[in-house]
């Protein structure tokens, strides 16, 4: 008995697993069948995965003709780069003072950054955006960039690596005349690649992907966001072109579902850097 | 502040380096403890003023916004005491919107974290193709949710959908699920749940990696034949920290839910899927009342803050993760 339930385990967790995988893919299934099906297929209550005659093609060509889905892609890039790149020219330099350096009032400092761990982001939304409102900055790249350019989480983050990075490392770079200022970049940052690229992944997921915050700040469709662009091709062609529709969506998920597939280990360790968060 | 954060990092470095030559050792040592707190300052500084400006600053005026009348635009303000409050609880949309809030947490959390933990426990059971399935069950975590919750959508498409289809095939009853009042909050749930199974199923497998191979081995020659106790003997209770952690983080994600809800339903039909985030955009940036937003920003921050709470003190009992 005990046996024979240990040959046939491994089957039974294979089917088991690709049963759930089914489920769980299901929608990515959907949306690249459908994407590749003409309107007549697409508006036919009998179901079939495989369209009769393939024009995915055409429902691409349709979607970049509706939507300026380059121009969406490009502002992804652009928010998420300028949010990731400043955040570490913040961040890195305060993480390393909380860890290698004394001053008076550092660990009040320190508990500042773990409460502001606390916050979450939709909490300070309303002010925020009477800030902008304020200085004028609404409906601009500086909108969607400057209230994400502090990240006290990753600050938190980089000062436990550099509290792991020995002194005498500083020491020596002290030594051979670098500032403090220098060994930040010249010493701290090269030992710490492996924590920056993991948070720097946590960061351009998370920002490529958000959508509260653009949705309350942007205006203009040039500034669009990626996930606003899906959403307001949407709203216009809602019940008409679910071909189009479904290939904008595969175009706005594929970079960064690339770069998953192509740096698994290393994604999923920065995205479950929020379970620390 | 500002104007410190620019120039003091370099100015700092240039006369450590003069120190150095110039001064007597004692003395140079001396002042360069002095320069090097300086240039701590320096350092801290863009952080800081950035913290207090984005973060510190924003959360304060929150809650002082809530007892205002503030309104985008308005010429003027002024205190109003609990107004804003009192206004809150007497709304119905407001107990409907926390009514649904507190549903569909209580539905996705169970949800995702017994899924999550089941796959995981499923990956780990055998050796074969292990990274194939983590990477098939992370991908919904990785794909941007707003445009899948337009594939899901055109999935649960009354008609024409893949949902209706499949049980139309099974001789099921079909619903029109977002356009349903009685279904529209159970679809968001179905979402929430497909969009952090992958999540919870890494924690879940890192924690059970953690897991000592001796201690199986020491209950199997106690007896603990099957597999099943085994895992009530040794994983089930090796993995609590785990399991509390990632029900915590599951919680205050699911409080937070909002894409799905704005794009597919805006809370609908008749505030059947309304929920609270939802609820705080739709006054503090359609209307623009933003004290009355402020307040409904503030029972949110009770909520997440009261369940990272519970976090923060697993944290500090050494719970890790990840």
């Amino acid at each position: 008995m005990n046996t024979l339930r240990t040959m046939l385990w491994p089957a039974v967790r294979h089917i088991l697993l690709i049963a759930g995988a089914l489920v769980l893919l299901a929608p990515f299934i959907w949306m690249i069948s459908t994407a590749s099906k003409p309107p007549e297929e697409v508006f036919s209550s009998e179901l079939h995965l495989i369209p009769h005659h393939f024009a995915l093609w055409d429902n691409l060509k349709i979607a970049f003709a509706k939507a300026n889905l380059w121009r969406f892609l490009l502002n992804g890039v652009i928010v998420t780069v300028s949010i990731f790149v400043l955040q570490v020219l913040i961040s890195l330099p305060a993480a390393y003072a909380l860890a290698k350096l004394r001053f008076l009032g550092r660990d009040t400092l320190f508990a500042l950054v773990l409460f502001g761990i606390l916050i979450p982001p939709q909490a300070t939304a309303i002010p925020v955006f009477l800030l902008l409102h304020k200085l004028g900055l609404l409906d601009s790249y500086a909108a969607l960039v400057l209230p994400f350019t502090i990240s006290v989480f990753g600050i938190f983050l980089m000062r436990q690596f550099f509290k792991s990075v020995p002194d005498d490392l500083v020491d020596a770079a002290r030594m051979d005349g670098i500032s403090e200022f220098g060994i930040v970049w010249r010493v701290m940052l090269p030992a710490a690649i492996p924590a920056v690229t993991a948070f720097g992944i946590f960061s351009v997921v998370a920002h490529w992907n958000d959508y509260f915050w653009p949705l309350i700040v942007l205006n203009s469709e040039q500034l669009r966001t990626p996930p606003l662009a899906v959403a307001h091709f949407r709203n216009n062609e809602a019940g008409t072109n679910y071909g189009p529709l479904m290939a904008a969506a595969m175009v706005i998920i594929a970079p960064l579902l690339i770069a998953f597939l192509l740096a698994q280990r290393r994604f999923i360790e920065g995205i479950t850097l929020t379970g620390i968060k | 502040m500002p104007s410190a954060c620019g120039s003091g990092p370099l100015s700092d470095a240039a006369t450590i380096d003069t120190a150095a030559v110039a001064a007597p050792a004692a003395r140079a040592s001396l002042r360069k403890r002095d320069q090097r707190a300086l240039t701590a300052y320096g350092l801290v500084a863009p952080a800081f003023t950035l913290m207090l400006l984005m973060l510190l600053g924003p959360l304060a005026s929150v809650i002082a916004l809530s007892f205002t009348d503030y309104q985008l635009g308005a010429p003027a303000f002024s205190w109003i005491g609990l107004a804003n409050y009192q206004d809150m609880f007497a709304d119905r949309v407001f107990w409907i919107s926390l009514r649904n809030t507190l549903t569909y947490v209580v539905i996705v959390v169970p949800g995702a974290v017994t899924l999550g933990l089941a796959i995981a426990l499923l990956i780990e059971s055998g050796a074969s193709l292990r990274g194939l399935y983590r990477t098939i069950y992370f991908l919904p975590v990785m794909a941007t949710l707003i445009a899948m919750a337009v594939v899901w959508e055109f999935m649960l498409h009354p008609q024409f959908g893949l949902v209706n289809g499949l049980l139309r095939g099974a001789g099921l009853p079909a619903f029109s699920w977002l356009q349903d009042r009685s279904t529209a909050l159970y679809a968001l749930c179905a979402i929430g749940i497909w969009q952090a199974v992958g999540f919870n199923m890494v924690l879940f497998l890192a924690g059970l990696v953690s897991i000592p191979k001796q201690l199986y081995e020491a209950a199997e020659i106690d007896g603990a034949a099957s597999a099943w106790a085994r895992f009530r003997l040794v994983t089930w209770p090796m993995l609590a920290p785990v399991t509390t952690f990632v029900i915590v983080i599951s919680g205050i994600r699911s409080f937070q839910v909002f894409d799905t809800v704005h794009i597919l339903t805006k809370g609908g039909p008749s505030k059947s899927s309304e929920v609270l985030i939802h609820t705080m955009y739709t006054e503090g940036f359609e209307f623009f009342r933003s004290g009355y937003g402020a307040a409904l920003t503030v029972v949110f921050l009770v909520f997440v803050l009261l369940l990272t709470l519970i976090k923060a003190r697993l944290a500090d009992r050494g719970v890790q993760t990840a």
